[in-house]
């Protein structure tokens, strides 16, 4: 179970930048890009020895995650606000673009010199300790339920939440009604740039037992497509995301034991992913499968 | 309008060829060798994107090429070495991509599915079903490479190797101009786009085309897919589509749905894809940026065309809308 709700801290997170987007009326998939950005900004912050800064060294890596996510989301929000470029087409070259350069940095600059596999570990002071001994559950998960519900009262009860739900219900609807479309467009972009940022910080600072990122990418990969999941399954509500994120958490953990136990390959896990997105996209397959249970 | 493509195509030549020289004189790369790779790479997407630019006009979108990509790619690999034939290989794997487009098709018309999350969905679901499918048919997860005898053979022309494919492909993207321009089904593609209603008033089966387009497009989708293991790489490996679905979009969007002016974007992705590994070799560029960094280029430079040949482009009216008779 702890395992469980490691797995999720990241998901919930991812999630919120595709919701976010959604509302919006974006397709916002630059998720998985942000997180490398952020876990590579983690990395760079949470190694470097501030002894000064004391406990405020967690806040520091945090922020600096975010930050960075916000800027990788600003290029997608520029290019579409001001040259109409779409966001599936910018964010995921984007995201290739996130994928080498971090496998560059971690793999040549902040690589670490004992084991060149992985990079730096986050020194001990930016490094939230496990709550459950002997799992890899941390404090990172009340970060990522705190901004979840920061995000599920922005959306509900801020103007700015207001104006996101009119573009979401349509260009000209939000425009008669007198809201800033660009301005809302790239406010929407960088929260969700934010919420990824967080998560791609979460996944060095709070995962233990490396604390850094492999070479490989291989434990910060995939988190943010899983959001897309993840946030279609959580009807795009916070407070659904961070449900939808236990239970997918569940399914990645339980991918693992798979491969353990019965042999089964855990890439299959992600096929399971795909089917669930096709599945959703469907708003008619709930009346089809009812009329099919009643005859 | 076949004028003024065959003009658009000579330009983009012409500054092709003026690269070209740029970049002999510079780094000393062979010509020759850039250009048959770049017509290589250029394939799969020209394949792809002459497709979709025929079901977008229909009201279509289908962003899960990449997915179609990557399972087709498998399906003819593993077709040519049971049959011992890579054309035979080729044609299954268009046939399989058509397959998943009509089934996307069916699905989008009939289930009323948003074609984005769906087509995202086949792309997540392609990402666990490639390797889990080469662990599952030859063992090893990583790579596999096709015994040489199923590779399709590249035609010789004095000297200059390129395949049979990649002829098809521009034949293609030319017959399907014809087909959206001077046919009466190209006018019924651009109306179930432009005005279903308009359409089924007249008579016509909307949903039909609907269901014709994204079958065609899955074809290309997927014949570009086979041929990437069976030609132009010569090899399989885990995530060898590395985002090529998205620049075949690119092209796409970019050429404003145009299927010979996606072939010219499609030609210009190409040269950036094959040119990344003749950088990353050039002396004096190979010790001061990282290669990695070389690798990303294809994706800049995408998204840098595409920011600047995207501007006030008008997409069809109906794009991604179901039609249903009110």
């Amino acid at each position: 179970m702890a395992e469980t709700l490691s797995y999720s801290m990241p998901l919930a997170l991812t999630g919120l930048t595709f919701a976010i987007g959604i509302r919006t009326g974006l397709f916002n998939i630059g998720s998985e890009g942000q997180v490398y950005m952020g876990a590579l900004a983690a990395v760079a912050i949470g190694s470097a020895s501030l002894s000064y800064a004391g406990h405020a060294h967690i806040a520091l890596t945090l922020i600096g995650s975010a930050l960075i996510g916000m800027l990788w989301a600003l290029i997608p929000a520029l290019l579409k606000v001001y040259r109409g470029v779409h966001e599936v087409l910018s964010t995921i070259m984007l995201n290739w673009t996130a994928y080498y350069i971090t496998m560059y940095i971690s793999s040549q600059v902040l690589v670490d010199p004992a084991r060149p596999e992985k990079t730096l570990s986050v020194l001990e002071s930016s490094r939230f300790s496990t709550i459950v001994p002997g799992t890899t559950l941390t404090g990172g998960i009340f970060i990522s339920i705190a901004t979840a519900l920061a995000y599920y009262f922005l959306i509900s009860r801020s103007v700015l939440g207001y104006e996101i739900s009119l573009l979401g219900s349509g260009i000209d609807v939000a425009r008669y009604a007198g809201v800033n479309v660009r301005k809302i467009m790239i406010y929407s972009f960088l929260l969700g740039g934010i919420a990824s940022g967080i998560a791609g910080g979460l996944l060095v600072i709070a995962r233990p037992p490396t604390y850094a990122i492999y070479g490989t990418l291989g434990n910060i990969w995939g988190y943010g497509f899983e959001g897309i999941g993840v946030a279609l399954i959580g009807r795009n509500n916070p407070i659904g995301i961070i449900l939808a994120s236990i239970l997918y958490g569940g399914i990645k953990n339980g991918g693992r034991f798979m491969e353990y136990y019965a042999g089964i390959d855990s890439d299959l896990v992600k096929a399971i992913n795909g089917l669930i997105v096709i599945s959703l996209s469907m708003p008619e397959l709930f009346r089809i499968l009812g009329r099919l249970v009643r005859r | 309008m076949m004028i003024r493509g065959i003009v658009r195509i000579s330009i983009y030549v012409a500054i092709l060829s003026a690269i070209l020289i740029l970049l002999q004189e510079l780094l000393g790369t062979d010509p020759k060798a850039l250009i048959q790779t770049t017509l290589l790479a250029m394939t799969p997407l020209a394949l792809a994107a002459a497709g979709e630019a025929l079901n977008q006009r229909a009201g279509m979108v289908n962003i899960g090429i990449e997915g179609i990509f990557a399972i087709s790619a498998i399906a003819g690999v593993y077709m040519a070495e049971v049959l011992g034939n890579g054309y035979l290989g080729l044609l299954f794997g268009g046939l399989v991509g058509a397959l998943i487009g009509f089934i996307m098709a069916v699905v989008s018309i009939y289930g009323k599915a948003d074609q984005i999350i769906m087509g995202m969905g086949l792309n997540i679901a392609a990402m666990g079903i490639t390797p889990f499918l080469l662990r599952a048919i030859w063992g090893f997860p990583g790579l596999h490479l096709p015994p040489k005898e199923v590779l399709i053979q590249r035609l010789d022309i004095y000297g200059f190797q390129i395949s049979i494919v990649t002829i098809a492909a521009i034949v293609i993207a030319i017959a399907l101009h014809i087909i959206l321009h001077k046919t009466y089904l190209g006018l019924w593609i651009k109306a179930a786009g432009e005005a279903p209603e308009a359409l089924d008033a007249a008579g016509h089966n909307v949903n039909m085309i609907r269901m014709i387009t994204p079958t065609i497009g899955g074809f290309l989708a997927g014949l570009g897919g086979a041929f990437m293991p069976l030609d132009f790489f010569g090899s399989i490996t885990k995530e060898f589509t590395a985002g090529r679905g998205f620049i075949a979009l690119a092209c796409v969007i970019s050429s404003n749905l145009e299927p010979m002016g996606s072939l010219g974007f499609a030609l210009i992705f190409g040269l950036a894809d094959a040119l990344a590994p003749v950088i990353a070799i050039t002396p004096g560029v190979k010790e001061s940026v990282p290669y990695q960094f070389i690798l990303a280029l294809p994706y800049i430079v995408t998204l840098a065309v595409v920011a600047i040949a995207v501007k006030g482009r008008k997409l069809p009216r109906a794009l991604g809308i179901p039609y249903s008779r009110e």
